[in-house]
């Protein structure tokens, strides 16, 4: 409980100073220990497969992503000037108050909730011999509630698609020319194909244990991520069909079983005797699809392709 | 007090600090990254209740939205500073102005 309340008191400490440092490479920085520690908190509460995901996705790649974003923002744009200087000193004070209100409000909601709610635990438990699998988060990822992961994959490629139309070709060409970083690459060779076989063991292991293809798919996309800043660029021969292929084979997966399972009338219900097969399948296209997506989401452009521009 | 309202708590404290400098800070990368703070803030108050089942596991259901959350937050963010770094190439600083005199 002690532990808890420092927890708390640090996460709260800690989000105060990243949103207010003037620095916004600092305020990244503490944005990803910010992460680190929610991971802890996820620990706390029991949550395993959450904070496998934040650490990967919520910490790691999102840290990345915010650090290249920040290199690509124009130098003189001053990062000192952190708040509106035109502002008055009552428009902070105003919306302090005013948010000291919503949250108590809040707070007081929370403070009448009945202190034992089994929400939906019970079916779960209930249903879970029929899932396929053994690890209950998967089981209501990809079977229970298959359709909010098919419209999750969904929504992480209409955000590359948002992200490849905003931003030009990606110019860099496949030898880039900077200064070979022994440590970087050395790094990288040894790291890569460590990342892919704890992908493959995350995915394998969801079935019964924290894990599964977004843990995957996110510990592939950061092999992906590591090519990239060493240098690395999808030879242009890959970055037509191929790569478009890579990035719908997930959605594409779910929504033919999704069409077949549509067959017998009911959408993503899995067949018991098959579901673990299924699963299994499902989330080994999902896996490369999201590792593809986010790496490529981290690249931030539409690789060159054969053939000049597209 | 039991742990489960603690963090629930806390995590709605979180999500008022982004809130606050989501409003204030005209930045935009601050402004996205208060939004990710605000989703944190979400995620832990959903994490937290689902702790309140009385039995010593919890609620998994709300915990399989939290990691569909994230992965959705990590494609909004990303969109979000693609969008950033455009308006930051064609205004020359990651602000939005909200002086109509000075649009195009």
């Amino acid at each position: 409980m002690l532990f808890d309340a420092l927890l708390g008191l640090l996460l709260l400490g800690l989000a105060w100073l990243l949103l207010s440092c003037r620095d916004l490479f600092k305020a990244i920085v503490l944005f990803v220990a910010f992460g680190l520690l929610m991971a802890i908190v996820w620990v706390r509460l029991d949550a395993p497969d959450v904070a496998l995901a934040e650490v990967a996705i919520g910490a790691g790649l999102t840290g990345a992503l915010l650090m290249s974003a920040l290199a690509k923002l124009p130098v003189d744009n001053p990062p000192g000037r952190y708040s509106n200087e035109k502002t008055h000193w009552l428009l902070p004070l105003t919306l302090a108050l005013m948010l000291l209100l919503v949250a108590s409000g809040l707070g007081y909601a929370l403070w009448s909730l009945p202190v034992i709610a089994p929400g939906l635990s019970g079916e779960v438990a209930a249903n879970l011999e029929q899932s396929g699998v053994s690890n209950p988060v998967t089981a209501v990822l990809l079977n229970f509630r298959g359709y909010d992961t098919l419209l999750e994959i969904v929504v992480l490629l209409l955000a590359l698609l948002g992200v490849w139309s905003l931003n030009s070709l990606d110019a860099t060409p496949a030898t880039a020319e900077k200064p070979a970083n022994l440590v970087l690459d050395t790094l990288m060779r040894l790291l890569v194909p460590l990342l892919i076989l704890v992908a493959a063991y995350l995915l394998w292991a969801g079935a019964n244990s924290p894990g599964g293809a977004f843990q995957a798919g996110a510990v592939l996309a950061a092999a992906g991520v590591l090519l990239l800043l060493a240098g690395w660029r999808l030879p242009t021969a890959l970055a037509g069909l191929p790569l478009r292929l890579a990035l719908v084979a997930g959605p594409v997966a779910f929504i033919t079983l999704a069409a077949l399972t549509l067959l017998n009338a009911r959408l993503l219900e899995l067949p018991v005797e098959h579901a673990g097969m299924l699963i299994l399948l499902l989330e080994t296209f999902a896996m490369f699809s999201i590792g593809v997506t986010l790496a490529a989401l981290f690249l931030g452009q539409r690789p060159q392709e054969r053939g000049g521009s597209a | 007090m039991n742990s489960a309202i603690l963090y629930a708590l806390v995590g709605v404290g979180i999500f008022s600090l982004g809130l606050y400098a989501l409003i204030l800070h005209p930045h935009l990368l601050r402004k996205i990254l208060a939004i990710n703070v605000m989703g944190s803030g979400l995620f832990l108050v959903l994490i937290a209740l689902a702790k309140r089942t009385g039995e010593p596991l919890p609620d998994l259901v709300p915990q399989a939205m939290v990691i569909t959350g994230i992965v959705v937050a990590f494609s909004a963010t990303a969109l979000a500073l693609a969008l950033m770094v455009r308006v930051a190439k064609e205004n020359h600083r990651a602000e939005l102005s909200d002086d109509e005199s000075q649009q195009p």
